[in-house]
This record gives C-alpha cells, structure tokens and sequence, in this order.
C-alpha cells in the first residue's frame, strides 16, 4: 500500500515521551492505548496478534512486509487479539498464500485492533531500545488525530506495572483441550508418535497459547484448561498428575490471587511453567522480578542449556525477568538451568528437591523456532516417573541431559 | 570448545579463475577464512590461480600458491608445507572437488592431512545425488522422484517415472554446467548427452520436474556443538526451473507462514545434521507447491556458496569468518557478533528490511547463445540492493545492474495486439528482461491473476510491480505543481530521479532541483542483524526515504572509493582488487575510508574492508547523496573500472572533489579529436583513426584510412560492440547496430594493424615521477581484445629498442596527462615501430596480475599518491625487472553456452584470467594453460588446420611437437606446406570435404591438441565452426591463432624437458 501525498486513512502513535509518528491507518478504526514494545520475528505476525501476552500492549513488528500471508484459522493462539494496536512500516491486504483466508486488515478490523502503516518502523524501535518501555497511543480515528491530546493521553494511560491483566484474558470456566498441532503439509519431517499412556494435566491460563495446549496433547496429556484463579480444591477434585502455568501478559507482580494456590499445588504435584507461568512460579516460592529495560520479543534469542552448553534459537516474549538469587535468598534449593546468551538473564529454573521447573522463553514458538520443544518432553518424563512413585525433581530432569531426537522434533 | 591446540598449520584451497556460477564470492569467503584463521595464530597455506583475488595478496596468508589447481601441483605444495589440515569448503566448487580429488587418491593420508569443516563422506553425501537422496529418504524428507543414469539408454528408461519435462543435473558440476530441462523427447536426448559429456563422473541425475513451484534457499550453519542456526531465508522471485543464480531472490523469505517456514527449517536442521557437515555453512534448496505448501529438497551445498556470500551481505553475519572459526574448534555460542559486538554468534538475524538480488547478465557477448533461463547457471554478475520494502528494494537493484535501466522502463514491444503476442511471449519464458515485460503488462491492464496462470511468479511479488505501476501512472499524469507533493512517495518506493525524469517529460537535474528544493534526501540506516534490537557496530548502510539518519558522519579526514558494481566481462574482480586495496592503503595512511558499491560477491562490500560501506547503486544520484552527507575530501573514482569513471566529469561538476588524475585528463584520453591532438604533441604514433558521427560519416573515414578498419563506440570497456571490418558492407552492417547500442557518443574508425603484437603497461605516476609497473607482451596478435589475450611479463620476444621506446612513450603520456595514480597504455607493435592504441588513465584490469608479477602492490602505492604522497616518498622510483617470467591467461564461459564460437575477437568474452609463474616462459606458459583447463599433452596426436596465411608460419611449432614425438593430422593444404618443410603429417578431410573428417577425429577422441585458425571472412568461419565446437565439447586443448600455438608449442617442450615445480609469492618476492 504506497502512501499519499495525503493519506486517506490517517493514523497517529503518539508516544508517552512526546514523540509522534505518522501513518496511514489500516484495521479497525479505534484508539488503542498501552505500553509500547517491538517484536523481531520475520515470520509469524498472526501468532503475534493473537498472543494474549500482548494484552495491554502495542507491537512494532520490525520487519516491514506485513500482511503478505493474510490470516488463517489454524495459526490463532488464542480466540482473538488481546493486543491495542499494530504497527508496521508496510501493510498488504491481499494475501499471498495457500492457507489464507481473510486479509489481515479485515481481521484486525473484526476484531477491533488499530493498526498504523508507513511510519519509520526502525525509529520508533530504536527509541524504545534507548529509552525503554513506555506508554503509546495510536488512533486510527480521523477524528482524533491531533498530537498534542494523544501524547497527553499516551501519558495518562496505565502501564503494565502492578496491573492484573490475567484477569482480562483467562478463560471464564474449565475446557477440556483435545487439538493436536497444525497438521503441516506433504514432505515435512515425520512427526514421533503420541505415547500412548495418557496422563492427566491441569492447565492454569494466565493467557495460554494454543500451540502450549496443542504440544501438551502431542506429549499425551489429558488437557484440562481451567481459570487463572481456580481453587485448589476444585483443581484437585480434577485427580491431575500434574499442573502447568501458562504464559500471559504483563506484569506477574500485578497478578492477583495466583501464588498461594501455586504455592499449594507444587508441594504435591510436579509444575511445569512457561514465561508468565515460570514467573509466577517464581514468586509462589518466595522469589521477585525486575522489569528489563525492553524486554525479548523475537524468534530469534540464543537460549543455553546450562547442563548440555547446547544453544537453542528461542522465541521469547516477555518485559520481565526472574531474580534468581532472590530465590534462593527466600530458602529455595534452585538451579538455573537456562541463560540468554544476549544479556545473561535468567532463563530457566529448576528446583532442586521438588519435581518442579519452568522456563522464561516460548518452547512452544509459534512464532519461532522448534528448538526447545524438549521442555514438553522433560515435563512427561518428569511427570511420568512422579506418577511411577519415583523420587524426582526438576534439576534432575534438568541435569539429565540432552533430550533424544524424538523429543526435539 | 576452544581452538584446537593440534593444529599450526591449515591448507585452504580458492576457486580459481572466475567463471559463470563461480565468481568474487569466493574471493570474499576465502579472504575471510585466512584473516580469521590467522587471526587465531595459525599458518595458513593457500592455492589457487586467480591473480586478481585479494585471498593471494602476499600478506593475506603465510605462504600463498598462485599454482595450477591440480592434484599433482596440490601434492608437491602439500608436501613442502605440511598442513595439517586441509578446509575444504571456503573454496567453490573447485576447492572442494579438488579436496575430494585429494582425499580419494590418497593424497592427504599419505602426507597425514585431515579434512576439517566437513569429512568426505559428508561431502559425498551432500554431492552425489544419489547418497543424498538416500539421505533425504532416511530423514523421511521428499526429494523429487528421480534416477541416476550413466547413458543415454538409462536416462530413456527414466521417462515413465518422472514424466516430462523433467530435470537433466549432471553431477559434479559448477552452476548447473551440463543440465537442463526437457520438455519432449528429442531435447531430452540431447540435453542428457550434453549433460554426461560435462559431468566428470559421466553422470547425471534425471528428476521429476516441480517446475513452477516456489524455491527458497536456507543458509545454515553448525558447530561442533551441534548448534545449528539459520542465518538467512531467501526465496526466489523466480520459480523453480530458474538456476537460483540467474534468479531474482529476495531475503528475507516474503510469503511463508511462520509455521511453513518452521517446517522447512526444521528440514534444514534435520538435514545438515544427517549429511554429517561438521562444521561450517551450508546451502540448502527448498521446492514448496504453491498450492498445498508440499515441501521438496532440491539440493544441498556443503560448503560456503554464492548464497552464503548473499547472505552474509544481506544480513550482515560474517558466514565465512565464522565458519573457519567452528572449523578449528570454536562453538557459535563462543564466538562475539562484531556487529553488536555484545552477543554471541549464536543467534539467527533478524533483519527489518528488505534485500533484492539481481543477477547481470552478458547475452550482448553472445549473440548466438540462447538466453532462456533455465537450471544451468548464465548470469555473470549481481547486485543486491536493499531498501525497506521490496519495492524500493527492486527498484535500487534495477538501477544497480547498469544495464542502462533506471527502473522499470517501457520495454520496446509493440502497442495493441500486434505487441501482445511478444509480450506473452516474454512473461511466458523467462529471460533477462521478463521484469520488464510483467511491467508492462500492468501498463496494458493485464490483471495479476493471468500473469502468475502464466509465469508462475508468486502473486505477492506481482502485486508489488502492479502497485509499482499503478504508482508510476499516477506519478505521470500528475500535474507539474501537484509533483513536488508525490516526490516523497514515489522516493519510498524507489523511483529513481531518472525514472521520475522520464515520467515528468524533464531531466534528471530538474528531479534533483525540485527535491532539493522540497528538501527530499534519503536518510540511511544500519545493517546490524538484530533489526535494531541492540546497539551495532557495523559499518554498513543503505539508504532509504524515512525520517531518522543513523549515519552519524565523522569529522575525520575521510576518503572515499566508488565500486565497479556487478561483475560482468570486462569489468570484474580486478577492479574489486584495485578499489580493495585502496581502501586498506588509505585506512593505514590514517583516512577514514568510504566504500560505494552494490556488488554482494565482493571482497570490497565485506564489512572489515572499509570503515564504512554504503551498499547502494552507483548512480549519480545515489553516489550525490552520499557526498552530502559524509562530505569527503576526496573520491577516488579510477579503481572500480568504467562504472566510477562515467561519474567522474557530473560529479565533479557537482562540486565532489575528485582524487587522482583530474577529470579532464580521462577526457584528453577518450575523446578522439583531443586525444589526437595530445599524441601530436609528444610525436607519438598511432594507427590512422578518424571519427564518426554517421553511418556516411564512417565510410569516408574508412576509405581514407584503407580498409580493414576496427571500429567501436567511444567509452567502452571489455571491447563492447567493437569490431574488425574488412569491407564496406561490413562497415554498413555494422553501423546499424552499433550506433544505435551508443546513442549519445561517436563512432572511432581506426586503421587496424594486422599481425601486430601487442603491448599492455602499467604505470604510476605522481605528477612528477613515472614508474612502469610492468610491460606486458600478448601472446595472441592484435584484433584479439587485451582482455582475452594471454599475455607475459617481462615481454618474452620484443627487442630492446622496442622496450625502450615504449617505455618512454608511456613516461611522456602520463606526465603530459598530469596522470595522478594508475594509467595502463596499450601499444600494438608492427615492423619495429610503437603505435599507440589507446591510453586509460586509471587501474587496469593487469593491474593485480602486475603487482603479483612485480612484487608490489601497484593500486595501494597509486591511492596513497592520489592522498598525495609523492613516488619518491612511498620509496617507488625504480623500475621492477623480475626474474622469472609471468604469464596471465584467459578463461572463457564458451562451454555454458551451446553454439557459441570459441574464435577470439575484438570483442572481450572472457570471465577470468589465472596467472602461470617460473623460471622461464615455456614453463609459466604451461603453468598458465593447465590453470586455464587446456591441459596440455606432452604425447598424442595434434590437428593442425590453418588458414592459408598462416601455413608457413604453422610450420615452426608443429615442427617442434613433432620432434617430441607428436603425431600430426593436417588437412590438405596445411599438410602440404608441413611436408615441404620437413613436417610429416597425415591428411584428414575438411568437414566439407565428407567423412570421415576432422571433426569425426575429434568426436572419436582421436586427438589431443588441435591448432586452428580461421580467415575473418565469414564463410571461413562458418567452415569450421564444428571444429571448435567439437573441441570444446570433447575438452582436448585448442589453439586459435599462430602466436598462441607457437607459444603452446614452447611450453610442451619446456614440459617434456621435466616436471614443474611449485614456488610461494612469498618466496619468489622476499622483500613484499
């Protein structure tokens, strides 16, 4: 979509800092306000719109060809975006692929989303990288175009900080989750096959992707999917083998109600926790988290495996990170089993008595790379030798090494 | 892991001569390896043959080889260095099928050299198709259904499986050399010949065609570790059916899904892993069925590629460099990104732009070669532009090519449905120009939806050259007070001002006002492989039309140096080498130095070359833009060929300070009338010559001067459109064609010198001082283009006098032309007298091959006087003799094109050169000819068919083969005059004569040397063109002219006498 001399549709972000950017407006016609980050992935844009993660948040993709694959059905990772607004530098309507089946304008606009194209995309980035998070208004309403207003209001708007946004995005009532992964096409690697015993698993949704649900049904769970603050006694009353805590957005400081009732299930169940989930995890035992500077929004940061030293080319997706000398400041025997190698944070935590250990970064990509799908494999095993009556923690599971080929596909 | 601590000593071997599908990139990774390598401590052994390469610069490896790439010249170096490792895969397909050749015949177990980066077996598994399609069946991955054949009677009984048309890919091959696609029976026959015949192995793989599918390209690197990460997507604007080298491709991928691009890259992770590369950077080609994403493996190259150089430019990861780092131990995880210098190279880039790569092609040299593009490779250069679409992207890489387009311009196709035909024509078949031809038809309202029916060509990429035109109208019929308000727009989308000219009925100047009066400039941003997540380092920029500049000018002194642009012949990697080692000269002298230049192959857009590198097209445009924001003190505009040269005169008038050899002086030196003038000035001597501006013109120059003529446009490089015309019809013919190729420049018409040797020299020159950096004597006489011609130095027949005066006509010309650097004067010498050809003040093609000749470096000592040092203060004052003898040879691209004459001409169609060192000229001749692919036999049987002219002068060298033992065929005439001279020889028949003739000779490979030279009229070349053509196709050593042949003569003698031995630059020049 070339721009005009006087773009028809005139869209406007208006960042916190007093910094405006013009565009052209595409989407739904709304104001969408929030904290502002940027994602790095190349690929992936829908998985990116439908991540309830971004519930209070605008995303800057830094790629700039946005659009050209449309939008289908099987690659939602939630019912519908939770993000406020959309920014690229170029926006196509009309999809290029095999798959698609709505441009991504129409999809955006049926679901309520702005989106600005046609701005300096790298600008905008590289203010968030040097100034860091901040709050952002874009209005793609021709009415509410003028600067000054919105950057009053960008200021006003509540960050991320201390807010409870699970509450926005958990689902309302326990559902059973049966789909496997996007079944692929002709000529792709063979898949393993699901093992056969099943063993039942109980999802707390802070946010949850699909592609998390899917991988657990791949792994042979019984996936029950229940409300961020579901009691433990109905979890219980559930007869789970284990519990998983899922991904979600903001900040897990805001996050109310959930550490007690994970602080309860992990001293009798195995926990597997993935981004928000292994932050809340944190917390629950007596850990904290800071806020980083920008945050890791890509498909491309280097995730080590502290025990094997292998790199994984990881999708991450989070402004927050666990301190974990604060765990074990708190008395709890953790290992940290996962850094990124780009700014050494903290990664991935295992406990060192208790089958328990989550994970910052997305092993579930979508988008991203398929290198940590081990995790889901290490939590079966872990699961399965609790269930056997086997004495085992998370950095046993840890430690064990490298997964085998099947678990990695 | 760390470094290996067992090893001191690694042998890397190039990829020799530059040719199709095997270009600077292997330069550019090689040069790479060593410096990585040494920077590790270890002692770097190189090979290879190509002279003009910055990898054999003396002081690029420890000891350095410009030798024949051959398995008994490799064990001779093998056994005086003692690596002990050999790397592979840095060098080409040369390098590794040399390596393979090495490993098989025992070679590297008997000296106890281990392969490192990637072990034969995994080499073996990626390259025989066979094993690799056993690979991919393991994987459970799809190839396309296929069979391997070793006759024509296999390959028949394939048809079933795979159906027509089908694939032809022989083994072995560089660039698809051999292969093709099959639509009936008949071509399938001849394509499956053609291809056995070029496979080494006599094998070739006959595949199920997925034409039409897209193609997409991984770059994947692994470490001992087993790391493995991508480094770069590309997918092809071009279906499959095109080689990816002759293909449009676009990093990154544009139109997967995440999740289909996650299924091909867990295929590639999958598959480097089963084919066992260690170490290193590889290649793998994906087919996706448009219309269910079915996923097929098309081929995988284990080694560093053309790709992984596009690569590495496209995302700014170092591919090479860090591949010979996990070669010798390291782990990706270990190894810092000198981009952002705070993360490990353990990542995948990440990029927020978009990168268009466009190949050059050279058709206009082969007129007679057909330029459908299909699996085997044609294209003899590229550009990469980048913008932030794919728009502006396209659009800079159009202008880039320097094919006189500025964008998309009106192909000159017929208006209404007389056109529509050829229009059809053009998108049906892909050729060169079927960019152009897509265009146009969205001019003529053809929708998307009937183009992609047609060419397959991903309706994304459609939609963007429809959104192009569809901009492009709207730009045209806007009113002249409403452009200034569209100028910003039609910049994003890359619209050149050229093309804006065209479009406003203006000029390019006016564009360029009106901008400057809105103050519309590009801002330029940073190549940095993180999409700007973290703070780069990297040098590299591009333009592009948003609000923030990220250039952040220094203040330092601050020279800059414009590229030559894609390769293409006569203007290639000698001029990459010269604009190279003024950048590393320059850094030295303390200058900040600035590169220009949009050729990814090149050693010069590395990213450690220069302390910035402006990857843009070099227009005037493009190249004003960046002198106004960085301010130079000085552009260097003599060392990247024409292409800079052309800008010299606009940008000077443009106020650019121009280094070197003033404008005007390259003016003197071209244009005719003054050039005329300045050689009566100093009493030099030239062939008779007038100037043209008309066809009638033309004649009466012609007959005044005394026909033949050789005629040629003014301003050309590698002899474009440049002719030897014997007769006025000829001239009239010629005229026709060649005046309509240069519209705005006369025509020069000058006497030609029949038998005359020829005379190439290079010299430096500060104003004050001239010192000749070398005289070099062309074995082939005059009428073959310097650039095609083999040559030696020191001149190996030219008397003293001769010397003397050349010599000292090249001292007045530079001093008369205030000369500022590099000039290159050609001579053509008859009868004892010197005429004076022509007169280039700026680096030659020699100009490398000189300084490996001499053992100095001629284009860092002519930059730094161009900064303004003077000869004397650089310590040059003196003239270098050397020793031994240096011959550099031609390499043709004769054998990718099918029914193209091999006969050398006016006309420049060589693609790279190699260079032959020793003792004495036989020797270096010989080494010459190996390195070149004429192996030469010191037994067998010789065919001798010359023209009439050239039977007493044929007598000489035969007579010297036959004293060696050779057996001589000759045809009647030929075999007459041999026998009046002593010269036993049997008689064959001529082709016209019946069989069983010559050519049945050659086809039963019954000779092993064939010398044949032709009269120019046309008939005589027709007659035997079959002779060449056979020769050529059965790889048996020729010889077009007399001069060659006497001196191929010479070198089988020095041959016979004893081997060859092998010598280091370092140890032939102690001193450098």
């Amino acid at each position: 979509m070339s721009g005009r001399p006087t773009p028809p549709n005139p869209a406007l972000l208006a960042l916190a800092d007093g910094s405006v950017y013009r565009g052209t407006a595409f989407g739904a016609q709304t104001v969408g306000e929030g904290e502002i980050c940027f994602n790095t992935s190349m690929t992936g844009y829908q998985e990116i719109l439908t991540d309830p993660s971004y519930a209070g948040q605008l995303v800057a993709m830094t790629y700039t060809q946005i659009g050209n694959v449309g939008v289908n059905p099987q690659d939602d990772e939630s019912a519908r975006p939770y993000l406020r607004g959309f920014v690229v530098k170029e926006h196509f309507e009309v999809p290029s692929n095999w798959r698609a089946t709505e441009g991504l304008g129409a999809f955006m606009e049926r679901h309520a989303v702005p989106g600005i194209a046609g701005l300096d995309t790298r600008a905008l980035v590289r203010r968030i990288r040097d100034r860091g998070f901040q709050n952002a208004v874009l209005s793609t309403d021709p009415a509410l175009q003028e600067p000054d207003a919105l950057v009053r209001r960008a200021r006003d708007a509540p960050g991320l900080d201390g807010r409870d946004l699970v509450a926005e995005v958990t689902c309302d009532e326990p559902y059973a989750w049966q789909d496997a992964t996007w079944s692929g096409v002709a000529g792709e690697l063979p898949r393993p096959s699901r093992p056969a015993q099943t063993l039942k698993l109980v999802v707390y949704d802070y946010g949850v992707k699909r592609n998390i649900l899917r991988l657990l049904v791949e792994q042979g769970f019984d996936v029950t999917v229940v409300p961020a603050t579901h009691s433990v006694e109905d979890t219980l009353a559930l007869e789970p083998d284990a519990i998983f805590l899922s991904n979600g957005p903001g900040d897990p400081a805001g996050v109310e109600g959930v550490r007690p009732i994970v602080r309860e299930l992990a001293e009798q169940l195995p926990v597997f926790g993935i981004c928000l989930g292994h932050q809340i995890l944190g917390l629950s035992l007596g850990g904290s988290t800071r806020k980083l500077q920008f945050g890791h929004h890509g498909g491309n940061q280097p995730g080590q495996d502290v025990a094997t030293g292998k790199v994984a080319i990881c999708a991450e997706n989070h402004g927050y990170a666990v301190e974990a000398d604060s765990l074990r400041a708190a008395g709890e025997p953790v290992t940290i089993t996962h850094r990124n190698l780009n700014d050494d944070t903290v990664e991935g935590l295992a406990h060192e008595t208790r089958p328990l250990f989550s994970v910052q970064y997305h092993p579930e990509a979508s988008p991203g790379p398929h290198d940590a799908a081990y995790f889901f494999g290490r939590f079966r095993r872990m699961v399965e030798r609790h269930k056997a009556g086997e004495p085992v923690t998370g950095a046993q599971i840890a430690a064990a090494g490298p997964p085998t080929a099947v678990e990695t596909a | 892991m760390p470094r290996r601590d067992d090893i001191r000593t690694i042998l890397l071997i190039g990829s020799g001569p530059i040719v199709i599908g095997q270009a600077c990139e292997f330069d550019y990774s090689g040069t790479q390896a060593c410096k990585a390598l040494r920077e590790e401590g270890y002692r770097v052994v190189l090979v290879n043959s190509n002279p003009a390469t910055i990898m054999t610069d003396p002081e690029t490896a420890d000891s350095t080889y410009v030798e024949p790439m051959t398995r008994e010249t490799l064990e001779k170096i093998i056994a005086v260095e003692k690596p002990d490792v050999l790397l592979p895969t840095i060098g080409g397909q040369t390098g590794l099928n040399l390596a393979i050749d090495l490993a098989e015949s025992g070679v590297l177990a008997r000296y106890g050299v281990e392969l490192i980066g990637a072990n034969l077996e995994a080499i073996l598994k990626a390259e025989d198709r066979q094993q690799f399609r056993v690979a991919m069946d393991k994987l459970g991955l799809r190839v396309p259904l296929s069979g391997y054949v070793r006759t024509l009677e296999e390959a028949r009984a394939l048809i079933p499986k795979v159906g027509l048309p089908a694939i032809i890919r022989p083994s072995f091959t560089l660039g698809g050399t051999g292969g093709g696609v099959a639509y009936d029976e008949a071509q399938f026959d001849r394509t499956v010949e053609w291809a056995l015949q070029q496979s080494p192995r006599s094998e070739a793989l006959i595949e199920q065609s997925v034409l039409g599918w897209k193609e997409y390209e991984l770059e994947v690197m692994r470490d001992t570790a087993d790391n493995v990460v991508i480094i770069c997507s590309i997918e092809n604007f071009d279906p499959m059916g095109v080689h990816t080298g002759d293909s449009i491709t676009v990093a990154p991928a544009q139109t997967l899904t995440d999740k289909e691009y996650q299924v091909m890259r867990d295929a590639a992770v999958a598959i480097i892993r089963e084919i066992g590369v260690d170490t290193g950077g590889s290649n793998i080609q994906f087919g996706v069925d448009p219309d269910d994403g079915t996923l097929v493996v098309i081929e995988m190259n284990p080694r560093v590629s053309r790709s992984s150089a596009l690569a590495s430019k496209a995302t700014g990861f170092p591919i090479a460099k860090i591949a010979a780092k996990l070669a010798v131990g390291y782990t990706l995880d270990e190894i810092r990104n000198d981009i952002t210098k705070e993360t490990p190279a353990s990542f995948e880039p990440s990029i927020d732009y978009v990168v268009t790569k466009v190949p050059r092609f050279a058709f206009e040299k082969f007129p007679s070669a057909d330029s459908e593009l299909t699996t085997q490779m044609k294209s003899v250069g590229e550009a990469m532009a980048i913008g932030r679409t794919f728009k502006e992207s396209l659009q800079k890489a159009l202008r880039s090519l320097e094919i006189d387009r500025a964008g998309l311009e009106r192909p000159d196709i017929p208006e209404g449905d007389r056109g529509l035909a050829e229009l059809w024509e053009r998108i049906d078949v892909p050729r060169p120009e079927r960019m152009w031809a897509i265009a146009e038809a969205f001019r003529r309202g053809i929708s998307a939806e009937e183009i992609h029916e047609r060419s397959a060509i991903d309706p994304w990429f459609l939609a963007n050259i429809e959104e192009l035109v569809t901009l492009e109208k709207t730009l045209a019929a806007a009113p002249e007070d409403e452009r200034s308000a569209w100028l910003r727009t039609a910049k994003q989308a890359g619209f050149s001002d050229r093309r804006l000219a065209d479009l406003w009925a203006t000029t390019e100047e006016g564009v360029r006002a009106l901008r400057e009066l809105e103050g519309v400039h590009p801002v330029f941003k940073r190549v940095d492989t993180c999409g700007a997540e973290f703070v780069a380092h990297t040098p590299d920029l591009y333009s592009t039309y948003e609000q923030e500049c990220e250039a952040e000018p220094s203040d330092r002194r601050k020279i800059m140096i414009l590229g030559g642009g894609p390769n293409r012949i006569g203007q290639g990697i000698e001029f990459d080498y010269c604009c190279v080692h003024a950048a590393f000269a320059l850094s030295d002298a303390g200058f900040e130095t600035i590169m220009v230049n949009c050729n990814p192959e090149t050693v010069s857009t590395d990213y450690d070359t220069s302390d910035r590198l402006y990857f843009e097209p070099l227009t005037l445009e493009d190249v004003l833009e960046i002198c106004r924001l960085e301010k130079p003190d000085g552009v260097i505009v003599q060392f990247g060929g024409q292409t800079p040269l052309k800008l010299a005169v606009p940008l000077e008038r443009a106020g650019v300070p121009i280094l070197g050899t003033p404008p005007d002086a390259i003016d003197r030196a071209e244009d005719r009338e003054r050039f005329d003038e300045l050689l009566e000035k100093l009493g030099l001597r030239r062939p008779a010559s007038g100037v043209a501006r008309s066809p009638e013109a033309a004649e009466a120059v012609a007959e005044r001067i005394g026909y033949p003529v050789l005629v040629r446009p003014s301003y050309v490089l590698g002899g474009r459109a440049m002719e030897i015309v014997r007769d006025v019809e000829s001239l009239r013919g010629y005229m026709r064609s060649a005046v309509k190729a240069s519209p705005e420049h006369p025509v020069l018409v000058d006497r030609f010198l029949a038998d005359a040797t020829e005379v190439d020299v290079d010299a430096l020159c500060d104003g004050k001082r001239v010192v000749i950096g070398g005289v070099m004597e062309h074995i082939e006489e005059a009428g073959v283009h310097s650039g095609d011609s083999a040559c030696s130095l020191p001149p190996y027949s030219l008397s003293q006098d001769v010397i003397d005066d050349i010599l000292d006509s090249t001292r007045k010309l530079a001093l008369e032309l205030g000369v500022r650097g590099l000039m290159n004067v050609q001579y053509a010498v008859k009868g004892g007298e010197v005429y004076v050809i022509e007169v280039n003040p700026r680096a030659s093609r020699t100009v490398p091959f000189v300084s490996k000749a001499i053992g100095r470096p001629l284009a860092k000592l002519a930059s730094l006087v161009m900064a303004g040092q003077s000869l004397e203060e650089l310590g040059f004052t003196e003239e270098i003799w050397p020793k031994h003898f240096s011959v550099k040879e031609a390499v043709f691209p004769f054998v990718k094109f099918p029914g193209v004459d091999t006969l050398l001409g006016p006309e420049m169609r060589s693609t790279g050169e190699v260079m032959g060192i020793d003792s004495d000229f036989g020797r270096a001749y010989a080494k010459a000819q190996i390195q070149a692919g004429n192996s030469l036999p010191q037994r067998g049987t010789v065919l001798v068919s010359v023209k009439a002219e050239d039977h007493e002068g044929v007598c000489e060298p035969v007579a010297q083969l036959a004293r060696l033992g050779f057996r001589v065929l000759a045809t009647e005439g030929t075999a007459a005059t041999l026998k009046a001279a002593g010269v036993e020889a049997e008689v064959v028949r001529k082709v016209k004569e019946g069989s069983p003739h010559l050519v049945d000779r050659i086809e039963a490979a019954d000779v092993d040397l064939v010398i044949n030279t032709v009269g120019s009229d046309s008939q005589g070349v027709k007659d035997s063109f079959s002779i060449r053509r056979a020769t050529l196709q059965g790889g048996i050593p020729y010889f077009t002219t007399l001069a060659a042949a006497r001196a191929a003569a010479g070198a089988i003698d020095a041959l016979c006498q004893g081997t060859i031995g092998v010598r280091s630059l370092q140890e032939i020049h102690p001193q450098s």
